[in-house]
């Protein structure tokens, strides 16, 4: 009942928060951060919850279209929590960011960002694939008016460029959910949308890879790979900071969770047969996006590419289907979601103070704003793949585990450790190092990290030590998970490397 | 005492996180006892646990902390591990990082940033300690990383130049290519061997693989790929002169005696690695030999003070390698210690004669400094001493039983024994040139100095780290443990006599040129094949030059043409296709009913004709 309770306090909170500007407009903001601090201290119940013996901390389900097999299924299980926790998490701190940048229409923005982060819960939840459709739809169009109505100067574009993506490559999933659920009907008489009945659905040859490649399009299009990333700069660059951290932090990890959970253990021929073709992506995405990042000048841009470059550690590790390397993608999950959010609220923060993204004007700031050099290059320095941070045990376990799987492409995405420092090296060095630049722009509100900002920062600071120094707490939860999933595709996997 | 072995690196980054955490605002002095403090308690801490581990008669000791991460079989963990090895690096990390700080605490009394100065330092001991203490491999590579960021922050320390930018970028990036040939070694031992547990894996891989086996080969390729990075050896040894641009300080600490080393140290570490391996290991003897005889030409060129102790440390490392590629872990090892001493003290004095002029590190607008700056002029002449392997001062010592063992190898040993004198030659020649040039002579300094820039705190060190450089020789390591019983080498006396007198001749060849002036420069430079030499050897072999046209450029260019993103471009494409074919439909929604009469008759008769066709 929780996970009901966590995805309607957020949709509630959402209109109360609309309804409320009309009375006061610093009212939405106030009402969104304790909507979300609520969710967030529910979700932490969920930590002390006993799981059922398939590992269930919590679940719930109902009849909602009985007729065509269609129940609303919520469960979550150690997986789920740790991205209901990142969720809950970075929605604290994208309210946070929020809160001095949103002036205009505030109560219709925290409606959109609550049932943003609603449509994300659902998707972490949902074990009945309408039901997920549904939230995956609902977290796209709240999504695209944020970008839409509070974004910059090319906004139309970026946002109708997000939307077109998402929502094509939705509707193949649609497509491949529905094939499913007939081929479910054919095999058993009765149609279901129940994962656990989809899980047993034989299917085989080019049909089982068609249906597969409909849900790997639309996850490595949101996650996203090479070559279907192309509206993932355009939305970072255009989208308030608020947006930015929801999309990088979380909404991005809506399509490696959907790797994990749906399209390989649905379709583990297809997907072992497909394995070195979504490892030769994951590589392209590495190397590519991280030479296009570093010839970036708008900040967002470049950190954008750099996020198509991390992700592509994730889709590596997913296709290497071994308990180091799904490890690893789960950790890149969650270390990324924090340095990527760090990093655009750091973008946007400037981008507020100064009213530029553009790198060339800028140099030196270190001087000028201490507090924010070091903070940004603790985040870039984390990026880059340091130990004893989230982002280095993501990114080494998903290599050790995908040098099991396949030795070349593993060596050659170990090339992105080297491009990694390159461009976040560089850009510390164009923004803090240098003499102090301020022609191209007005520096009389380049001030140093407030201590509200500081709070967020530190925070966000703490997770990605703790997450790096003892990876166990978080490794711990998703262990039985990725086991079970492991259990019996594994040896699948094992097969094609032998070969 | 010993299960308080986790302390050594919590005092420093304890001093990191308080100066950090307290951001600029403490006084100068708690900036110093902090900074400098907390590299003392570990260095005492290690005195106590050295002084019982080697009363306690143990081979080894391990500490287990915490379980870093449990994933499958891959199970690293905070552990740390003492053997005579990890000893003898945790008391140089200490010792000599002790007094580097409190030299530091007088040479940076006027900057600004002091407290971000300490705080790097002290990140940088505890990560060190950390890369030398681990009982992993992947312990170890966080040490390993945790050093290359603080060499990174070092040599960028004064960020409004943006040459100390490029040149602290250079050095991360570049040594990174070479971690990141480790880290695939380290994929390669876990899936062959199922452990990173350094002893453990060491064990499994003498279980596993026979002498020659090709997986040793390549892991063991791959593992001297970071040693290579790290310590400057070629062919990635570029970024070490440039990385003098940091605080001199950093240099004698990170850029001489310890970080640099730390590859030597990862292949002593894994030597049963290397032995399984012995193409590698004889890889390794030449890398050793080129890379020394190439930096004493580069040292011979140079004119900048702290490029040519730069190069010599390269060289000097070098010997390192050889001793290692020729088996003598020992010797290895025991160069690094002396090395560590003698370098740091020439580096440390180096810094006191720059200061003292004003930040003028020229060689050749510097001279007769001999009475103006005795600590300095000492120093140097003790250091030079060592540096040169002078007879019982400590680098005689070490640079001895790398020679020795070198003459004793079968097969190429001699070439390495002939190649080490060589070295052992150019160095007295280019060591001694520096002596000459900066203390004899006349001054060509722009601004005189007044006095010796520098109270107690920076004297002191320097006083300690020269009667360390002279008597280190005599310190008896505790290796044997780790690397078994040594064979003892032997030489003719003849041959020994060689040995000594080479470096003095080196000695006396410099002397002749800059000091007694027997000999000219000028005249020597009158060829124009010694010009193109010169300028060929200053640039570095054009290894830079190289570099730049094969990895550089070509990189930049890819970044440059393809800035818009090509895929991005095919999905514009097809929008602008899509544009254009609608604005070619809605140019025939005319209106007008002929029109359309028109195109329905032609349709109709298309359509017939293909009918009757098929």
């Amino acid at each position: 009942m929780i996970l009901v309770w966590l995805i309607s306090i957020l949709f509630v909170g959402g209109v109360i928060a609309w309804l409320s500007e009309r009375i006061n407009p610093n009212f939405p903001r106030l009402i969104a951060l304790i909507t979300v601090l609520l969710d967030l201290a529910l979700m932490l119940t969920l930590l002390g919850a006993e799981p059922s013996s398939g590992g269930w901390v919590a679940s719930v389900e109902a009849d909602w279209i009985p007729r065509f097999g269609i129940s609303f299924y919520l469960a979550a299980d150690g997986l789920s929590v740790l991205l209901l926790l990142l969720t809950g998490f970075l929605g604290v701190i994208a309210v946070g960011s929020a809160w001095d940048e949103i002036k205009e229409r505030s109560g219709f923005f925290y409606f959109n960002l609550l049932w943003t982060l609603a449509g994300v819960l659902g998707v972490f939840a949902a074990l009945d694939l309408f039901l997920f459709f549904f939230f995956w739809e609902v977290m796209l169009i709240p999504m695209y008016f944020i970008i839409a109505i509070w974004g910059h100067e090319n906004k139309n574009y970026a946002a109708m460029k997000f939307f077109i993506f998402t929502q094509v490559t939705g509707m193949l999933m649609l497509v491949s959910i529905l094939a499913l659920a007939y081929f479910h009907y054919v095999q058993n008489g009765v149609i279901s949308f129940n994962y656990h009945d989809l899980l047993t659905v034989q299917t085989s040859g080019s049909l089982e890879m068609w249906i597969m490649l409909g849900f790997f399009i639309a996850f490595t299009t949101k996650l996203p790979s090479v070559p279907f990333h192309a509206w993932l700069p355009d939305a970072h660059s255009q989208a308030p900071t608020a947006g930015s951290v929801i999309l990088a932090g979380v909404l991005l990890k809506t399509g490696a969770y959907g790797l994990i959970r749906f399209a390989v253990p649905l379709f583990p021929e297809a997907s072992m047969s497909f394995a070195p073709i979504a490892m030769t992506l994951a590589a392209i995405s590495i190397l590519y996006c991280a030479k296009v990042a570093f010839a970036q000048t708008d900040i967002k841009r470049l950190i954008a590419y750099t996020s198509v470059s991390h992700m592509g550690f994730v889709t590596l590790g997913v296709y290497a289907w071994n308990e180091q390397a799904l490890q690893g993608a789960v950790m890149t999950m969650l270390a990324h979601g924090l340095s990527a959010a760090a990093l655009f609220m750091l973008a946007g923060g400037l981008q507020h103070r100064i009213h530029t993204r553009s790198m060339p004007d800028m140099g030196g700031f270190w001087a000028k704003v201490p507090r924010m050099a070091v903070v940004a290059l603790f985040f870039s320095v984390a990026a880059l793949g340091m130990p004893g941070l989230g982002n280095f045990i993501g990114e080494f376990l998903a290599l050790l585990g995908a040098f099991q799987a396949n030795i070349t492409l593993t060596v050659v995405s170990a090339f992105g450790l080297i491009l990694a420092s390159v461009y976040s090296l560089w850009v510390i060095q164009k923004i803090f190092h240098g003499e102090y630049k301020n022609s191209e722009f007005d520096d009389s509100h380049l001030t140093d990290l407030t201590r509200r900002e500081m709070v967020y920062f530190g925070a966000m600071m703490i997770g990605l030590v703790w997450m790096g120094m003892y990876p166990q707490s978080f490794l711990a939860m998703s262990q039985p998970v990725l086991l079970e999933l492991l259990n019996g595709t594994e040896e699948l996997f094992a097969a094609v490397v032998q070969n | 005492m010993q299960e308080f072995i986790w302390l050594l690196p919590t005092y420093p980054l304890l001093g990191f996180l308080a100066l950090v955490l307290t951001s600029g605002r403490l006084p100068k002095n708690i900036v110093a006892i902090i900074g400098a403090g907390s590299v003392g308690l570990s260095f005492l801490t290690a005195a106590i646990i050295a002084a019982q581990f080697l009363a306690s008669g143990e081979d080894y000791f391990v500490k287990e902390v915490w379980t870093w991460m449990a994933v499958g079989d891959f199970t690293p963990g905070f552990n740390f591990y003492l053997d005579g090895l990890s000893l003898v690096m945790m008391l140089v990390i200490t010792g000599v990082g002790f007094l580097i700080h409190m030299y530091a605490t007088g040479y940076m009394a006027d900057d600004p940033s002091y407290s971000r100065f300490f705080s790097y330092m002290n990140l940088f001991v505890a990560a060190m300690l950390m890369l030398v203490l681990g009982d992993n491999l992947v312990l170890l590579y966080l040490g390993w990383e945790g050093v290359g960021l603080c060499s990174y922050l070092l040599i960028g320390f004064w960020y409004t130049n943006p040459d100390n930018g490029y040149a602290a970028r250079k050095a991360f990036v570049v040594t990174r290519v070479g971690d990141t040939a480790m880290a695939l070694g380290l994929f390669l031992l876990f899936a062959e061997l199922g452990t990173l547990n350094i002893q453990d894996m060491l064990h499994a891989a003498e279980l596993e693989w026979e002498v020659g086996n090709g997986l040793a080969v390549a892991a063991a390729l791959l593992l001297l790929g970071g040693a290579v990075g790290k310590s400057a050896q070629l062919p990635l040894q570029t970024w070490l002169p440039d990385a003098m641009a940091g605080p001199t300080p950093i240099s004698a600490l990170i850029h001489a005696a310890t970080m640099v080393t730390a590859g030597v140290y990862l292949i002593a570490r894994t030597h049963i690695l290397f032995e399984l391996a012995p193409s590698v290991q004889m890889l390794v003897a030449w890398i050793g030999l080129i890379t020394l005889l190439l930096a004493g030409f580069i040292a011979l060129t140079q004119s900048d003070i702290k490029r040519i102790l730069a190069f010599s440390t390269m060289s000097q490392i070098g010997y390192m390698f050889l001793a290692l590629g020729v088996g003598a872990w020992s010797a290895g090892i025991f160069h690094l210690m002396t090395h560590a001493f003698f370098k740091a003290l020439l580096f440390l004095a180096s810094g006191s004669v720059i200061l003292s002029l004003h930040h003028e590190q020229d060689i050749f607008k510097m001279g007769a400094l001999r009475k103006k700056l005795p600590v300095s002029f000492f120093s140097f002449l003790i250091g030079s001493l060592a540096l040169t392997a002078f007879p019982f001062t400590s680098g005689y010592f070490s640079k001895d039983e790398i020679l020795i063992a070198a003459h004793g190898l079968e097969g190429p040993g001699m070439i390495f024994f002939f190649g080490g004198v060589l070295g052992a030659f150019l160095t007295g020649i280019y060591t001694f040139r520096l002596f000459f040039i900066v203390f004899f002579g006349e001054s060509k300094a722009a601004h005189p100095p007044e006095k010796e820039y520098g109270g107690w705190n920076m004297n002191g060190p320097l006083i300690l780290l020269m009667i360390l450089s002279l008597v280190g020789g005599f310190f008896a390591i505790p290796l044997d443990a780790v690397f078994g019983q040594h064979e003892e080498h032997h030489v003719s006396t003849l041959m020994h006599g060689f040995m000594i007198a080479v470096p003095l001749i080196g000695i006396g060849i410099s002397a002749a040129f800059f000091y007694f002036k027997i000999w000219s420069v000028e005249k020597l430079m009158a060829s124009s094949l010694a010009q193109t030499l010169h300028k060929f050897w200053h640039s570095g072999w054009g290894f830079d030059w190289l570099y730049d046209r094969v990895f550089v450029f070509p990189f930049l260019w890819l970044a440059r043409i393809n800035k818009a993103d090509l895929v991005d471009g095919f999905y514009a494409l097809i929008v602008e296709i899509s544009r254009a074919a609608n604005s070619m439909i809605v140019k025939t929604q005319t209106g007008y009913i002929r029109w359309y009469a028109l195109s329905i008759a032609a349709g109709v008769v298309v359509l017939i004709t293909v009918g009757v066709m098929l």
